[in-house]
């Protein structure tokens, strides 16, 4: 099996490019793959606590708790992305990773596959 | 050991939204990514200007007076300055009717060493092909 370095830059609500990047990594996860995603620029947004489940907006802190659950899915923020945002640790879900920029390119060198969801 | 190069090609505009910035801060954090590498392991990074990116080259940007934030031509002369090799098109550059003149080319004045590749699309697109990953911005 291999490794997938998911790198998502997009926000979770005004954006699907997130719920994409959330799809694909339950479906690599289903296959057996192991998940890196690594959430840089609005795409911190993934980790803030206390979503609220609507209708009308993405929903991901659910899937995401479920994938975290596997142990085959890592998922971690920019730090400074997230701290410029107002984002800190205590406002971040459970199981979310908090790293400098670094650690996603070296994330990317032990990958099988990256693939690279900028921002809009 | 091995060394594993990644091309960060940028096609976003600058300060209409953050993306190429992120490019920047991402190339230029591969200085640090061997704290996280085996020895001997390495990022070899590659920076490339196309499309609309190659404004992000501009030089005389006045975004710390403006809105306050670091300016891509800071960004890009600290990537010099630390030896990232930074490519702009060739074409691009001549389609919005500028030149090497227009352009962040070095680092002289704070002792940066290597200068900016102005290059045909060709080039970069040799430089995406012998790439180990390519991250799109």
């Amino acid at each position: 099996m291999g490794k997938l370095t998911i790198g998502c830059f997009s926000s979770l609500v005004g954006s699907m490019s997130l719920d994409f990047a959330v799809k694909l990594s339950e479906a690599a996860v289903k296959k057996g793959h192991e998940v890196d995603l690594w959430l840089s620029g609005n795409g911190v947004m993934l980790g803030k606590t206390g979503q609220s489940k609507f209708r009308d907006y993405s929903y991901l802190a659910g899937p995401v708790e479920e994938l975290l659950k596997t142990g085959k899915f890592k998922v971690t923020n920019c730090e400074a992305c997230a701290k410029a945002r107002g984002i800190d640790k205590s406002d971040t879900m459970e199981g979310f990773g908090i790293h400098s920029m670094d650690w996603y390119l070296a994330s990317a060198f032990s990958a099988d596959r990256v693939i690279h969801i900028g921002g809009e | 050991m091995a060394i594993k190069k990644m091309a960060f090609i940028v096609d976003k505009l600058p300060y209409k939204s953050e993306t190429s910035r992120l490019a920047l801060t991402h190339a230029i954090s591969s200085q640090t990514v061997e704290i996280y590498l085996d020895d001997g392991d390495n990022v070899e990074p590659v920076l490339a200007f196309v499309g609309d990116g190659v404004l992000n080259c501009l030089k005389d940007q006045k975004a710390l007076d403006i809105y306050g934030v670091t300016s891509l031509e800071m960004h890009i002369k600290n990537a010099l300055l630390l030896d990232l090799r930074v490519l702009v098109c060739k074409e691009d550059l001549e389609r919005f009717g500028l030149s090497e003149d227009n352009i962040v080319m070095d680092a002289e004045e704070i002792g940066g060493e290597i200068t900016t590749e102005v290059v045909p699309f060709e080039k970069i697109q040799e430089e995406m092909a012998s790439s180990d990953h390519l991250l799109y911005f």
